[in-house]
């Protein structure tokens, strides 16, 4: 294979030129709200949350602008590797994984415990964006070229799932999907496939844990289990909707401080954060994320290499996935699946893979005019 | 440029799907928003209210009763200080070994410790279980001291109702218990006020005052956390205490009474004949309220429940008895109104050897020898049963009914108060018909004549009959609970002016009559009827002369009753034993009534001893010292009342 060398004689200056810095501002402006929102979740304490909060986004920040010089070549040359290494974890995870609350998901790294699912979230992006890079899209619509990626989708997913870690499996599941579609997938197998799940849906739920069952009903109905599997879902609205126009104010929301809330340093953070800032605090919440979102398609679009694109079209409709599925759960229009939301979402794992999805983005950016030939 | 091409093509292919998924996200986070205005703004008072909720618990604390007091202002129902035990729920990890260890420390009983595992199942998981109501000081001490050791345990200091006169009253006030789910369901202040802990009457005065007593529960708000432990006290909205309860009752004159009574089963009822205010209602035996506070255990209750002179029956009002010859008066007097007899009716009484006899049936006098020639007075004064028979065969059963009913036989009398009350039985032609579905014969209506047969009354009822009569032939109310509004000269003047005139009534009709109003048709006929009751106390010959006061200031006129429990038999005749002889339950009921002081009548009493003898033996001695102690109090009462009307 022959790289192009047309632009890989940047100097650092150019380099250093052609960064996002918007893109940077955006992650540290949601990096200060999540070490705030973290705090106001331990009753405004600084102690153990917010400190391992502050310390990781401050190492995975750094990890981020290291990583930003990358070139983008060298993430597609070790795209498959990185896919492998990733489905090497979660096997790992399966031998040496420590478990926590029913399910086992982390491999420990004595600094942190990893979730190497999370690392798969990304991974399988890259991996995507590369096999997707090469393909004429004259064949795309083969059988042979349609199997591979199902195959490669299926493995991470199946792994995950079995964990159990249903919400993470998802969002694999549709980060690898939205790939598929923006490379160019005849439309008519996304409504066939549609329409078969749809079909085995019933079979689908037969073999899911009672535990996601029960989250599913509760979803539809979370008033049928009012303390048990409801609760989440009830609490969350509470104190979302207590929040009101302007919220409750910083640390004043009673809901998380008298621990109403459940898992509210980490999947539940947006509730505390909205029940705390109100509805113009969570429009300007969300709002930050869509500027994100934005961002991220707009380098996509600079992008010469249809790799660097696909990858920046995948992981901005990734990031907005996660997002969606964390705060559609929270104010009760998804089941609470167990997502977390991007950077504000406590948890090492998470802002780990989100740091490594955007330093990619960010070097798609700075070697936006780097070709790279099959 | 094949490669261009396709890469053109990718790329625009990309771009359209690409505006394809950006037009979806922007349509999801429309979603979103919309569903965060939904939350925040359109249903936002719903979900404040709710997290309030989440963030405050109530917990209610039990009102103080309200004291119940006699008419002299002593304290029958009190509060007083109590040693508690409780134990937090939400502060007790390990339920079973806090338990166990204040079982050894306090000395729980196995009977006390499966009440409260039971009482443990109906409470929420962050309530508070009382585990002792009251301890001694000792144990309270003792417990204070290992204190520590017990996770969630709290020594209180409560309130519980305490009875200062124990079983002197326990007919009239009644007791109270933890409320029961009936207690809850019937009573609507019980259902708003009820708290963990509420006690509520459960009979007597205390029963049915419930409204007034039990006030209003406290309110403390806490703030608490998910898992519903206290961490701050907000509020506290202090418990009312209920009303004070004045009764009518004079605690001496209900010693007395009751003291009387002792070792026998038995009644006393006392009366004011003006405002119908009970004085003392005695019932015995009795026993003792204050056992019922924390739950009778099972041995006291035994005790109670099986004794033969059942304790548990208030005999004033729910104990049914032949009135025998204390209805003399009142069939005189019905005959006197319907004009059948005029008082100079002569009739002969010649002993058991000539009995009275009506379509060959015999009918005997109580007296062997007989009484001779009787006038109307004589007749009452000695209580001679021919003379009866005959006013009565004159008379009928159905006029007599009406007179009997006017004069308070045949309903409740304090039926609010007490609701075991019974209204007992005055026959007529018709009743029988009705509900025997049979005719009468005139046989019954010469037994009814002298209060035996069918007729069924209760003392209270003999005592406000006994009280019509003395206060000159008007309607009065009785009552037990003190009603300021009574306003006693207003009334008192009015009777004494109304008192010599006639009554325009048509006494023929079983009619209401209002209260105060006359009773009878012609004051002359109450004057005759008092006056021969005087003699049956004050003269010689007279049934109750033997239990006469000789001083004025008390001198009082009565009737005495002899009510037979079964027939007299020509054997029992013959042999003619004395009581003591005769079986226990086979013993006469002894009854007495009068009304005190002659002179200026005030007071009206009705005296029964269960199978006591004869009335004048056995019933008019306890109305002879009764009688005294109530003049003797007259003058306090009425200094009483004068200062409860400049209040």
């Amino acid at each position: 294979m022959i790289y192009s060398t047309l632009n890989s004689n940047y100097s650092f200056v150019d380099k250093l030129k052609s960064v996002d810095y918007f893109l940077i501002f955006l992650v540290l402006i949601i990096g200060a709200i999540s070490v705030f929102s973290i705090y106001s979740t331990e009753s405004g304490d600084f102690s153990f949350y917010t400190k391992n909060h502050l310390i990781r986004l401050i190492a995975f920040f750094s990890l981020f602008l290291a990583l930003s010089f990358v070139r983008v070549s060298t993430w597609y040359r070790h795209a498959y590797l990185f896919y492998l290494f990733g489905l090497l974890l979660l096997l790992l995870v399966i031998f040496f994984g420590i478990s926590a609350s029913g399910s086992k998901r982390w491999i420990n790294l004595f600094v942190f415990n990893l979730q190497p699912s999370e690392l798969m979230k990304i991974a399988v992006i890259v991996c995507f964006a590369r096999y997707y890079h090469r393909i004429q899209s004259a064949d795309i619509e083969s059988y042979k070229y349609l199997l591979q990626p199902i195959i490669l989708l299926l493995i991470p997913c199946s792994l995950v799932i079995t964990q159990p870690d249903l919400g993470t499996a998802i969002l694999i599941a549709g980060s690898g999907i939205a790939i598929i579609w923006l490379a160019g997938l005849n439309i008519k197998y996304f409504i066939y496939s549609g329409l078969l799940l749809l079909v085995s849906l019933p079979f689908i739920i037969s073999v899911l844990k009672p535990y996601q069952k029960s989250r599913i009903l509760t979803f539809f109905n979370p008033e049928r289990d009012p303390l048990g599997a409801g609760y989440q879902i009830i609490q969350s609205k509470i104190a979302i909707g207590s929040g009101g126009m302007y919220g409750k104010g910083f640390l004043q929301g009673t809901q998380s401080y008298l621990e109403f809330l459940p898992e509210k340093h980490t999947d539940f953070i947006f509730t505390l954060f909205s029940e705390e800032f109100g509805f113009i605090g969570s429009i300007l919440l969300i709002f930050l994320y869509a500027l994100m979102i934005y961002r991220i398609i707009k380098i996509g679009f600079s992008c010469r290499s249809f790799f660097a694109k696909l990858y920046c079209f995948g992981f901005s409709t990734a990031l907005f996935l996660y997002v969606f599925v964390n705060i559609a759960m929270v104010v009760g229009l998804l089941p609470i699946v167990g997502a977390p939301l991007p950077i504000m979402s406590y948890g090492g794992s998470s802002m780990l893979s989100i740091m490594i999805g955007l330093s990619i983005v960010m070097s798609c950016k700075i070697y936006s005019q780097e070709i790279i030939s099959n | 440029m094949i490669k261009r091409n396709n890469n053109l093509d990718k790329n625009k292919t990309i771009n359209r799907r690409l505006f394809i998924l950006g037009t979806a996200k922007v349509g999801l986070l429309g979603l979103i928003t919309s569903r965060l205005y939904n939350l925040q703004i359109s249903e936002k008072k719903k979900y404040e209210l709710l997290s309030d909720k989440n963030r405050f618990r109530e917990s209610k604390t039990p009102p103080k009763r309200g004291v119940i007091t006699d008419f002299y202002n002593n304290v029958i129902a009190d509060n007083k200080r109590v040693y508690q035990v409780h134990l937090s729920l939400d502060e007790t990890k390990d339920f079973n070994n806090s338990i166990f260890k204040l079982k050894n420390i306090i000395n729980l009983s196995d009977d006390e410790l499966s009440k409260i595992y039971e009482k443990k199942q109906k409470i929420k998981p962050w309530d508070t279980i009382v585990v002792s109501e009251n301890l001694s000081w000792e144990k309270f001490s003792k417990l204070n001291l290992y204190l520590h050791e017990i996770e969630g345990a709290k020594p209180v200091l409560s309130t519980s109702r305490y009875y200062p006169y124990s079983n002197d009253l326990v007919h009239i006030v009644g007791y109270v218990g933890d409320a029961s789910p009936d207690d809850i369901i019937k009573n609507e202040k019980i259902e708003k006020n009820f708290v963990p802990g509420l006690k509520v009457g459960k009979i007597g005065i205390e029963n049915s005052t419930d409204q007034i007593l039990i006030g209003n529960y406290g309110i403390k708000r806490y703030e608490v956390n998910s898992s519903g432990k206290k961490i701050r006290e907000i509020s506290y909205k202090k418990e009312t205490q209920g009303e004070n309860l004045r009764t009518t009752i004079d605690i001496e004159a209900q010693k007395l009474a009751q003291k009387l009574l002792e070792n026998k089963a038995g009644s006393i009822c006392a009366m004011d004949i003006y405002s119908g205010e009970i004085i003392a209602m005695a019932s015995s035996p009795t026993y003792d309220p204050n056992k019922f506070t924390y739950g009778i255990n099972k041995k006291d209750w035994n005790e109670i429940k099986n004794n033969k002179l059942r304790p548990l029956v208030n005999k004033s009002i729910a104990g049914l008895y032949s009135p025998g010859s204390t209805i003399k008066p009142l069939v005189a007097l019905a005959a006197l109104e319907y004009g059948i007899i005029n008082p100079k009716l002569k009739i002969k009484c010649k002993g058991h050897d000539h009995p009275y006899e009506l379509y060959g049936q015999k009918y005997h006098c109580w007296k062997k020898n007989g009484h001779g020639i009787m006038s109307l007075r004589n007749a009452i004064k000695q209580s001679c049963d021919i003379y009866f028979y005959e006013v009565a065969r004159l008379l009928g059963v159905d006029r007599l009914s009406i007179i009997a009913k006017r004069y308070g036989l045949g309903s409740k009398v304090l039926e609010n108060i007490f609701s075991e009350e019974k209204k007992g039985l005055v026959p007529s032609t018709k009743w029988k018909k009705q509900v025997l579905e049979q005719s009468w014969y005139l046989g019954e209506t010469l037994i009814t004549g002298i209060g035996q047969g069918y007729i069924q009354t209760t003392p209270l009822q003999l005592c406000l009959m006994t009280a019509q009569l003395a206060n000159g032939g008007f309607k009065i109310k009785p009552n037990i609970i003190y009603n300021s509004n009574f306003n006693y000269e207003e009334i008192l003047s009015k009777i004494e002016s109304e008192k010599n005139k006639p009554s325009k009534a048509n006494i023929l009709k079983d009619k209401n009559i209002n209260l105060y109003e006359k009773l009878y048709k012609n004051p002359k006929n109450i004057k005759i009827v008092l006056d021969a009751m005087y003699g049956s106390t004050n003269e010689q010959f007279g049934t109750s002369f033997r239990s006469r006061h000789v001083d004025k200031k008390y001198r009082y006129a009565g009737k005495t009753g002899t009510s037979q429990v079964r027939r007299i038999t020509d054997k029992d005749r013959e042999l003619d034993l004395d009581t003591s002889e005769i079986e226990y339950k086979n013993r006469d009921h002894a009854l007495f009534v009068a009304f005190a002081p002659y002179d200026k009548p005030k007071y009206a009493i009705s005296v029964l001893v269960e199978h006591g003898g004869s009335g004048s033996k056995a019933a008019a001695p306890l109305a002879n010292k009764l009688i005294k102690k109530i003049i003797d109090r007259d003058k306090d009462r009425e200094i009483i009342r004068k200062e409860l009307k400049i209040i």
